[in-house]
Order: C-alpha cells, then sequence, then structure tokens
C-alpha cells in the first residue's frame, strides 16, 4: 500500500484549493440563493434611509391602523407609523445586534478553547467545566434570565446573546486545537523554536479557519432569532425603536384587527434567519465536505 | 454497565456544583441590592434602620460565600426561598407549574419524533430527488421560523376560518380530558414542528451515513429488498445518533416553552419565569432556572446511559 504523505500547499495550490471551493460554492444553488437573499437584506439595512419612505419612529394619529396601501405598503401601526420602514430600518438592529454578539461570542469561545486546547491539563479542566456549566442551561431560557437579570436593553441583550452562544465556539475551537496539536508540522515548529503563541497563530489558527467560519455563520442567524425573541418579550431593543420582535410584540393585540402588523416583522425575521442559515449549510458543504450528508 | 452508569453520574457533580454557583451569582448581575429593588434606591425615602434589617432578614450583611452555602444548603433541601410578590415558597410555585411543562414537552416531542423520523427518511432514500429537496427547504424554513410569530399565525388562520381562539383558562387534565388535549394541541404542534426539522435533519444524515457501509452492501447482496435493509439493517443503527439529538433538544423544547406558554396563556414553568421577571420577582427567576438546568441535565445523562445501552462501544471509550 502507498504511504501517503502530507504535503503543505504552497502559494499556487492554496490558491486553486481555494478557487476549487469557491466553485463549488457557486454552483449550488440554493446556496446561491441564501448568499443573494443574505446581501440583500444587508443592502435594506444599510440603505434604510434611502429605501424607506417614512421616519420609522414619527407618530401620526390621522394614519393608525390603515391597511397596506400603495401609500403604505405594509400598512400602519397603532400610533400610524408606517410599518414597511419599520421593517426597513429594524433589520439594522437584527444585523448589528447579531454581528456584535456573535463576534463577541466567539471572542469568548475562541479564547476558552485555544486555552484550552493548546495547554491542556487544568487549563482544559478549568475552560472545558465552564462551557459544561453554560451547555446545562436551555440556551433561550439562559439568554432570557441573563438580559432580564442584567435589565432590559439592547447592549444587555447583545451580552446575554454572546454568553449563551460563546461554549459553542469554545467547543469547536478546542476539538480542531487537540486535533492540529499532536499533528507532525506543530511539532517541527516547536523543534524549530517558534514560541507558543507563534505556533498557535501561525500554524493552528488558520488549521481551524474552516470550522469556525461555520459556527460563526450558524450563530449569525442563531442570534438574529435570540434578539427578536427577547426583543418579542420585551427584554432586548426598546420602543420606539423598531426591531422585528418588539413590533410582533406590538402586533399580538392587534392580531386580527390589524394582521399586518404580525405578518410582515415575522417574514422578515423568517427571511433573514433562512438566508442566513442556508448560507451556513452551503458553507458547510465547501468547507468540511465529510459533513455533506448533514 | 453500572459502572460506566456511576461514573458517569459522579462526573456531572462538578458541573451541577458551577450550575449551582452561576444561579446563585445570577442575582448579583442585578444592579443595586435586593433591598434597593424592594425599597427603591432612594436613601432619604426609607429609614436607614428599616435597610438594615431588611439586609439582615435577607442575609446580605454576610460575606458572599457564606451566602451562597446557606442558599445551596436550603435548595439541597428544597427550599429555593420565597417570592418577593407573594410571599408563596418557590418550590411549591414550582410543583405546581411543572406538569404543565411536562406535559407540553413531552407531547411537542411526539409531534417532533411522528413528522421528523418519518420524512428524515423519506428524504434519505429518495436522495437528491425533488421530494428531498422539497424537505430540505421546508424543514430550514421551519428552523427559521421564530414559535411566536407561527403561533400568532396558527390562532389568525384558525380565529379567521374556524373561529377558534386559545382558550384563556387552564384546563387540567383531570377535569377535562378532552378539553385539555384541545388546549394543548396547537401549542405542542407549533414548539415539535421547530423540533421535527432537527430530528429530520439528523435522521436523513445518520441514514445516509449507515447506507454507505459494507454490511448494507452485504445485506443488498443477499438479495434483501431496499426496505427490509432499510428497515432491519440501516435504521437501527442510524436511531443512535437520532437519541442525541433528541437528548439535546429537550432543552430547546425547555427553552422554547417559555416562549410557547406565554403565547397561548399555559399557567407552565416558563410563564412563571417571564411572570416573575416582569414583576422583578428575583427569587422565583432563580429558582425556576435551577430546576429547569438541573431536569435538563437529568434529562442528558438519561439519553446517555440509553445510548451507551444501544451501543455497547461507547462504555469502553
Amino acid at each position: 500500500m502507498a504511504t501517503v504523505v502530507a504535503v503543505p500547499l504552497r502559494g499556487t495550490e492554496q490558491r486553486s484549493e481555494w478557487r476549487r471551493g469557491l466553485r463549488t460554492l457557486t454552483r449550488n444553488r440554493l446556496v446561491m440563493a441564501g448568499l443573494i437573499m443574505s446581501v440583500l437584506i444587508v443592502l435594506v439595512a444599510f440603505f434604510a434611509r434611502f429605501i424607506a419612505p417614512y421616519d420609522p419612529i414619527a407618530n401620526n394619529v390621522h394614519a393608525a391602523l390603515q391597511r397596506p396601501s400603495a401609500y403604505y405598503y405594509f400598512g400602519t401601526d397603532r400610533f400610524g407609523r408606517d410599518i414597511f420602514s419599520r421593517v426597513v430600518y429594524a433589520s439594522r438592529t437584527s444585523l448589528l445586534v447579531a454581528l456584535t454578539s456573535a463576534s463577541l461570542a466567539a471572542l469568548l469561545g475562541v479564547t476558552l478553547g485555544l486555552l484550552g486546547g493548546y495547554f491542556g491539563g487544568w487549563v482544559d479542566s478549568v475552560t472545558g467545566r465552564l462551557m459544561d456549566i453554560l451547555f446545562s442551561f436551555p440556551a433561550l431560557l439562559l439568554a432570557i434570565a441573563i438580559a432580564a437579570l442584567l435589565g432590559p436593553s439592547v447592549r444587555n441583550a447583545v451580552i446575554a446573546i454572546a454568553v449563551v452562544y460563546a461554549p459553542l465556539f469554545g467547543r469547536v475551537v478546542r476539538g480542531s486545537v487537540l486535533a492540529e496539536r499532536g499533528k507532525e508540522y506543530v511539532e517541527a515548529a516547536r523543534v524549530l523554536g517558534a514560541s507558543t503563541p507563534r505556533i498557535v497563530r501561525r500554524h493552528i489558527f488558520p488549521n481551524i479557519l474552516s470550522p469556525l467560519i461555520v459556527q460563526a455563520t450558524i450563530t449569525f442567524s442563531a442570534a438574529i432569532l435570540t434578539e427578536a425573541y427577547l426583543s418579542f418579550l420585551g427584554l432586548g431593543t426598546q420602543p420606539p425603536n423598531p426591531s422585528w420582535g418588539t413590533m410582533l410584540a406590538d402586533g399580538r393585540t392587534f392580531l386580527e384587527t390589524a394582521p399586518w402588523m404580525s405578518i410582515f416583522p415575522g417574514i422578515a425575521i423568517m427571511l433573514a434567519v433562512f438566508s442566513f442559515n442556508i448560507l451556513g449549510d452551503g458553507i458547510r458543504d465547501v468547507l468540511d465536505p465529510r459533513a455533506r450528508a448533514d | 454497565m453500572r459502572t460506566y452508569m456511576a461514573k458517569r453520574t459522579l462526573s456531572l457533580l462538578p458541573t451541577l456544583l458551577g450550575v449551582t454557583i452561576l444561579v446563585f451569582l445570577m442575582l448579583q448581575l442585578v444592579p443595586g441590592t435586593v433591598v434597593d429593588q424592594l425599597f427603591g434606591s432612594d436613601s432619604g425615602a426609607v429609614a436607614p434602620e428599616a435597610r438594615a434589617a431588611a439586609r439582615a432578614l435577607f442575609g446580605l450583611d454576610k460575606p458572599l460565600p457564606i451566602q451562597y452555602v446557606d442558599w445551596l444548603r436550603g435548595a439541597m433541601h428544597g427550599d429555593l426561598g420565597a417570592s418577593w410578590r407573594s410571599g408563596i415558597p418557590v418550590s411549591r410555585l414550582i410543583a405546581t407549574r411543572l406538569g404543565v411543562t411536562a406535559e407540553l414537552a413531552a407531547l411537542a416531542l411526539a409531534v417532533a419524533l411522528l413528522i421528523g423520523i418519518p420524512l428524515g427518511l423519506l428524504s434519505a432514500v429518495r436522495e437528491n430527488s425533488p421530494l428531498d429537496h422539497v424537505i430540505r427547504v421546508a424543514s430550514l424554513f421551519s428552523l427559521s421560523l421564530p414559535i411566536f410569530w407561527q403561533a400568532a399565525m396558527i390562532i389568525l388562520a384558525l380565529s379567521l376560518w374556524l373561529h377558534w381562539v386559545p382558550p384563556v383558562d387552564y384546563v387540567p387534565v383531570t377535569r377535562d380530558p378532552v378539553g385539555n388535549i384541545e388546549q394543548f394541541a396547537i401549542p405542542s404542534l407549533v414548539l415539535g414542528t421547530v423540533v421535527a426539522a432537527q430530528v429530520m435533519r439528523i435522521t436523513r444524515a445518520s441514514l445516509l451515513d449507515v447506507l454507505r457501509h459494507d454490511y448494507v452492501r452485504t445485506a443488498r447482496a443477499k438479495g434483501l429488498t431496499n426496505r427490509a435493509v432499510i428497515v432491519r439493517h440501516a435504521f437501527r443503527n442510524a436511531l443512535i445518533p437520532i437519541i442525541t439529538i433528541v437528548g439535546a433538544q429537550v432543552g430547546y423544547l425547555l427553552g422554547g416553552a417559555v416562549v410557547t406558554e406565554q403565547v397561548f396563556s399555559l399557567p407552565g414553568i416558563g410563564r412563571l419565569v417571564l411572570d416573575a421577571v416582569y414583576q422583578r420577582d428575583y427569587p422565583v427567576v432563580q429558582g425556576a432556572v435551577l430546576v429547569i438546568a438541573v431536569i435538563f441535565m437529568g434529562t442528558n445523562l438519561v439519553v446517555d446511559m440509553l445510548y451507551s445501552y444501544l451501543d455497547p462501544r461507547i462504555r469502553y471509550r
């Protein structure tokens, strides 16, 4: 039997590997749909000022509870605020909260995972136990408890979401570091006199990037959903600022008289989460072919 | 098997201790002290003596580690303190609500398995067919739906077409079993469909993985029908990862129950947590979160045992 020798990829080969991945990505129609929708949602959030026809928080009692029409595409709420403009502006809140909380979760989780995975021993015991403890709570319940006890605000919602999702990053990173740490190239780097931070930064980190990207995309869509839950329960974005979750909470009492108040923000959440979900699924297919069956 | 069970249970103890520390420290997150929360932070409004007396009453004059040990000792005897609003012991409040949440979670889990497993099997057997694509996209859609929105849309549709509105008052199963099932049907369907999507995805992935094994090829080579191969050989082995995901989903069910109970006015433990959150009744929040976490850990332990029973290789790792 032939011996397989792992040869580190150099310049052009590495680039062609990326190109192959990109080709797989662009060939998958579902992933492309997810990518296009995600980009569109980001653009809507970015250009909200130019897209929204009305001020999202300006009251207009004369136009309260209007049905969807040519003037108000998605109708108006009980204060006469334009639902379309609010849905458009709310995309900013949702994406911003999701981005900051997912980044914070990644920062916390990666740090814990790298420490535990690389140093092992008691460091790993402590970080691992910490993650086990956080995994012992149902995610949504923990987020609700943290956000409620810190006090309802967007900042606290971000902290709550980050704490809940950090252990997921920690677990992914720890596992990958453990797998990489024992490999020969790391041993070789150490023999050549590379310091621990250098080994982690230059050798281990680039190799755990793929599972990290996949986890980040999944967390991003989960964070959009969690922010919506927290805001719906009054623990995230505070009125009058528009957020898809608070809009749905507002719409509850008008479900039968003004269903448009509930329908459109809900569709917005669904589209956003769905887009980033299929994007995440697709990226995983490309970066981790073993998980393709999932 | 017994050694494995004992080892696995013991290894849970440090985590359980950590969970109690975290739950205890949760109250420290609240800005200001308990006394500020009760009397208001305006120091002139209440006599300093009264504040000091209240601090002593709640044991706040002791150092934090002592407070924790006192709290833990109480919790181990089922004493989780009393509600700040009603004075009723937290453990009694939780005990009266637990049944509702258990029923909701069990029914939702049944819905999830009844929908998720057959769809997952179908999707795997017809891999890459149009049906497979439809099922996979539908499951991703289902995962993207917020429970409260799905609930709102179902209530809207039912009230428009069938003039049905969810009952406001809770109907216990002992009083009116039919009315009880009627009340739980829609909430458990809503909560169950999201979990069904997860179950479907793992069933599909797991069966596809198993179908690539040599023994499946052998079974086919023996001339067994496709149905016999899948039902008798592949599905049994594919079940193992499904059981793990079901364990993890119990956490989702318990978290989702908070929102579902809120939307459908079901007096479960989730509703208890939210009501306590809105009334700043923190001992109730603390106690309920602890109980839910312990239940979640317990279910995961049971799932683990079941898993190692079904696949003895696990025990020797």
